[in-house]
């Protein structure tokens, strides 16, 4: 059914312009090594997040469709996002068009068919290339390599309009994983709760809750934490000293984007992809474990 | 003609919104009406007897009431009419309460329509003449579909009745869920022992044939002249010469068949017997694990038997029934839990259905009654009973209570705490459903005698760590998020119809809801009869519900078939198909359009050939009638004139208000 596209519309969001640029660099890098091409929609303007709405679903919907039907004005079919907020805002403005048409269609006040498909980058990768076409294309190996998976709550929720994955036990992550040859363990919290933005208010909250992420991910014997989101990257990457502090633990797990990974198994350079931008390092996980498919002796940065 | 028209308030039903009186003022204007009047309640016993008055008064030949919809009262007002004198076809009844009145609030609108309403059936009721039943005998045989609990009583009850049963079980045993139920509650006794000797009773009775590993092929007839073809299924072996001595089940290589029995808990051997109590009680091959089926060699069966039963070669093979009624006892399954990702989604092993649970806890179950682990054996030691899996959660498209569940994971906590006495029993659920008698004090029994710990909440999650099972919930009387470590799980999966239900519902011509449960025809007054005259209902198939209340649903369906056979002969419906042999042109249209294969050829004496309609047969559904060309076959009661004279007066007819 889903056709690969080899040109479509990018709506990067606020995340991955600015805490998130790795996600953004590492989604860009992948793309073209897969011979996607992403266009950015020219003057794209904000998803509405969570105060949009909160405030007024509707007049939400219809900030979130503008970007939409750019898109659409230019002939794509289908927008891509690697934020999964964003992607619930795009996927939720086209369910409010389907609902709403007439009084969505008022407030937007451009011609729009809502004929577009709004996906994330791991629906991407897992709907549109597969798995399959990713075991045949990567170059590295992360053979012997613990990765767990973890999806958070937005990517595959609420299932009514998300319609991705299994909505309480994904598995696109898990595939994609392994296709890349990492050993992937049952990750029993890989929809858990991490904090989300109380990580700004209340960051005693994330600390308890992406603590248990990381015991559970430390205790399979994990050597990274995957994730495709760039709240909960931030609230297990970067707040991982606060969580050590709130239970006296030593955590020093990598966090990692799916991009990232998968850049690397393909062999993009991992400088490319914003390895550097991690907070805790994965500087051993990109260098010493894998191992290049055609030449064991290569090096795996160019 | 003289007509006379009552038009019924209802109450406020149709007075609310409907100028009763306008309608009958105009209603004193149409062609041939002589009397008209509006009452409070038409159907009420004075308001028959203004009916029958004025038919004597006024000399009326025919009766209009515009009242509720005639499926509530046809019968009613045709009878009233009868007892005047009127053939009961000079009567027509016009809907203007489902139709009309609780409609809109516009009480000028609906008066408006109701006038119409009432125009119409005047102008059909002008085109009517009597119509006349003819007698038929009644084939008064019954067939029980479903050989559950519900199935056996009702067929017990009308054997004993003297009537003639045929019974048909899709399985090779009859007993249905109960067979598989370890206890019952809320007295905890032994289910194989009360079900049993029940269906002992039902291989022994003279009255009753049973056909099990069976299905429905198809239905034709009508009641008391019912035609069933049923479907034995190929068994592999002569079940005239078995002996269900069992040999050959024990000397068979393939070991790693499906247990369906003991719900997968188990493997068995490709022949097998269901389990040792089975009726009838006689081997059969499952040809997905056969290894000669599949791979053509062993025949070690064949060379077994000491009675030489084994017949490779058999082939379904389909027999006719006739019979005058058909009780349905059909039951349900389990709802899939595998659609719970959060609950693992059906992968981990030590995650398992109530029905699972029964076959673990009983004696003639793969553990012999040790409540073990499947994945390893051990002993559990904390069970954590989850309620409302695949009940009440419209996220998975199942928003109705299923009824049993909260009993019987009370009764699966009492006998786990009575079997492992040192166990930890906690049921997670969102609220207590225990209506019936004595319910409500067995549940209290487990929780303050067995001290089985009640949570109310739903569990989020359930994931494996080590050999245990960490279950996250909420408690939501504390407030609190809670997290048991368990051994075993027991999801109380729901009720769901039974596989294939939507299939034999249309075989039967008889209507289902949107969960694939049978409609019975009146959700209070007619509980067990269907829509189809002489089809009943029995058990789970029509909704959940308990054993006693499938057991007394069993008594009724057999009450019901024994009122319809208490009559020898069932009048026929004259509002059938009737051909005008003089139109007629003999193109034999009608006799390929219809459905139920009542119209044939008849030679007159010139020769010619012309279309005749089998009176008995006939459903009167007008399908011939709408592809005569000559329009020489017409519908009784509902024929091209009156349908054309009804839209004309409706068409053509003044507009009021």
């Amino acid at each position: 059914m889903n056709q690969t596209e080899k040109r479509i519309a990018y709506y990067p969001g606020c995340s991955v312009t600015g805490t998130a640029v790795e996600f953004d660099q590492s989604t860009r890098a992948l793309c073209t090594a897969l011979g996607i091409e992403l266009v950015e929609i020219p003057d794209w303007n904000c998803c509405g997040s969570t105060p949009a709405h909160s405030y007024d679903p509707l007049l939400g919907a219809a900030l979130a469709g503008r970007n939409l039907a750019l898109a659409e004005e230019m002939g794509f079919h289908v927008v891509m996002t690697p934020c999964p907020s964003c992607l619930k805002a795009l996927k939720g403005a086209l369910r409010e068009y389907e609902e709403k048409q007439h009084a969505f269609l008022n407030i937007l006040q451009m011609p729009f068919s809502g004929q577009i498909r709004a996906i994330s980058v791991l629906q991407l990768l897992y709907e549109d290339i597969g798995p399959e076409t990713i075991r045949e294309q990567i170059r590295y190996r992360l053979t012997n390599k613990v990765v767990v998976p973890y999806y958070g709550c937005l990517l595959s929720r609420p299932p009514e309009f998300a319609r991705f994955d299994d909505p309480e036990n994904p598995i696109s992550m898990d595939e994609l994983l392994q296709a890349m040859g990492a050993s992937v363990p049952e990750f029993p919290y890989k929809t858990e709760c991490c904090g989300a933005a109380y990580g700004v208010t209340q960051n005693h909250i994330v600390g308890k809750m992406t603590g248990r992420i990381l015991d559970m991910a430390r205790r399979l014997g994990a050597a990274a934490v995957a994730v495709a989101c760039p709240l909960c990257q931030q609230n297990l990457d970067l707040r991982q000293s606060q969580v050590n502090r709130y239970w006296h633990t030593t955590f020093q797990m990598p966090v990692v984007y799916i991009t990232q990974l998968l850049g690397f198994a393909l062999g993009i350079d991992p400088k490319k992809l914003g390895i550097d931008k991690l907070f805790v390092s994965a500087d051993d996980l990109f260098k010493e474990t894998s191992e290049p498919l055609e030449n064991q002796t290569e090096s795996t940065s160019a | 003609m003289r007509i006379g028209v009552f038009i019924c308030k209802c109450g406020t039903n149709i007075a609310a919104t409907v100028d009763t009186e306008a309608v009958a003022r105009k209603a004193l204007e149409y062609p041939d009406v002589v009397y008209a009047t509006d009452y409070m309640y038409t159907c009420s016993e004075p308001g028959q007897d203004e009916i029958q008055q004025a038919i004597e008064e006024h000399d009326l030949q025919g009766v209009v009431v515009a009242a509720c919809s005639p499926r509530m009262h046809e019968v009613t007002f045709r009878r009233a009419v009868e007892k005047a004198g009127l053939n009961r076809y000079m009567f027509e009844q016009a809907n203007i309460r489902e139709h009309c009145s609780w409609i809109s609030k516009d009480t000028e609108a609906n008066t408006r329509k109701a006038i119409d309403l009432v125009r119409m059936s005047v102008e059909k009721l002008r085109f009517n003449h009597p119509l006349f039943s003819s007698q038929v005998p009644i084939n008064k045989r019954v067939l029980v579909i479903g050989g559950g609990i519900s199935g056996i009583q009702a067929a017990l009850d009308c054997a004993e009745g003297g009537l003639d049963v045929v019974m048909v079980e899709r399985e090779s045993t009859i007993g249905g869920k109960m067979a598989k139920l370890d206890k019952t509650f809320p007295t905890i006794d032994c289910s194989a022992c009360i079900l049993g000797p029940k269906m002992v009773d039902v291989a022994q009775h003279e009255n009753i044939h049973l056909y099990a590993y069976s299905e429905i092929e198809s239905v034709s007839g009508y009641m008391g002249n019912f035609k069933v073809d049923i479907r034995k299924k190929a068994t592999y072996v002569d079940w005239d010469a078995c002996t269900g001595c069992g040999l050959c089940t024990e000397k068979c290589p393939a070991k790693k068949s499906f247990d369906g029995f003991n719900e997968g808990l188990d493997t068995t051997t490709a022949i097998n017997i269901s389990f040792p109590q089975a009726i009838p009680k006689r081997a059969k091959i499952d040809p997905k694990y056969c290894w000669y089926l599949t791979k053509e060699k062993c025949k070690i069966c064949q060379k077994i038997c000491p009675v030489d039963a084994i017949r490779f070669d058999m082939k379904d093979e389909t027999v006719v029934e006739e019979v005058g009624a058909i009780i349905v006892a059909t039951g349900f399954d389990l709802v899939d839990h595998s659609v719970y990702g959060e609950y693992g989604g059906g992968h981990y092993p030590d995650v398992i259905t109530g029905l699972q649970f029964e076959r673990l806890v009983s004696a003639s179950g793969p553990y012999e009654g040790h409540i073990i682990r499947p994945s390893d054996g051990k002993e559990p030691k904390n069970i954590v009973f989850i309620a409302c899996v695949g009940s009440r959660d419209p996220s998975i498209g199942r928003p109705y209570c299923s009824g049993i569940c909260c009993m019987y994971i009370a009764k699966q906590a009492i006998l786990a705490r009575d079997h492992i006495p040192d166990s930890n029993c906690y049921v997670f659920y969102i609220d207590i459903r225990a209506p019936g008698k004595n319910y409500e004090e067995f549940v209290r029994r487990a929780q303050e005698d067995y001290g089985v710990q009640y949570i109310r909440g739903r569990v989020g999650k359930i994931y494996p760590q080590g050999e245990h099972l960490i279950v996250q919930g909420i408690d939501t009387l504390l407030g609190i998020q809670v997290e048991v470590e368990a051994d075993l799980v027991v999801l109380a999966t729901g009720v769901a119809a039974s596989v294939g239900a939507k299939e034999l519902a249309e075989k039967l011509r008889i209507s289902y809801d949107e969960y694939g449960f049978y409609m019975e025809s009146h959700p209070k007054l007619r509980p067990v009869e269907t829509n189809t005259a002489g089809v009943f209902l029995a058990g789970v198939c029509q909704g959940p519900k308990d054993i006693p209340a499938s057991v007394a649903q069993g008594s009724a369906a057999a009450a019901k078939t024994q009122i319809l056979f208490s009559r020898d002969t069932i009048e026929t419906d004259p509002q059938i198909a009737k051909v005008n042999e003089r139109m007629c042109i003999g193109c034999g249209k009608c006799i390929d359009v219809c459905p139920f294969g009542s119209i044939q050829w008849k030679t007159l004496r010139d020769g010619s050939q012309k279309a005749e309609v089998l009176d008995t047969v006939c459903q009167g559904c007008g399908l011939c009638n709408a592809t005569c060309p000559p329009k020489a076959i017409q519908l009784q009661h509902c024929t091209d004139d009156q349908i054309l004279a009804e839209i004309e007066v409706l068409c053509a007819g003044e507009r009021h208000g």
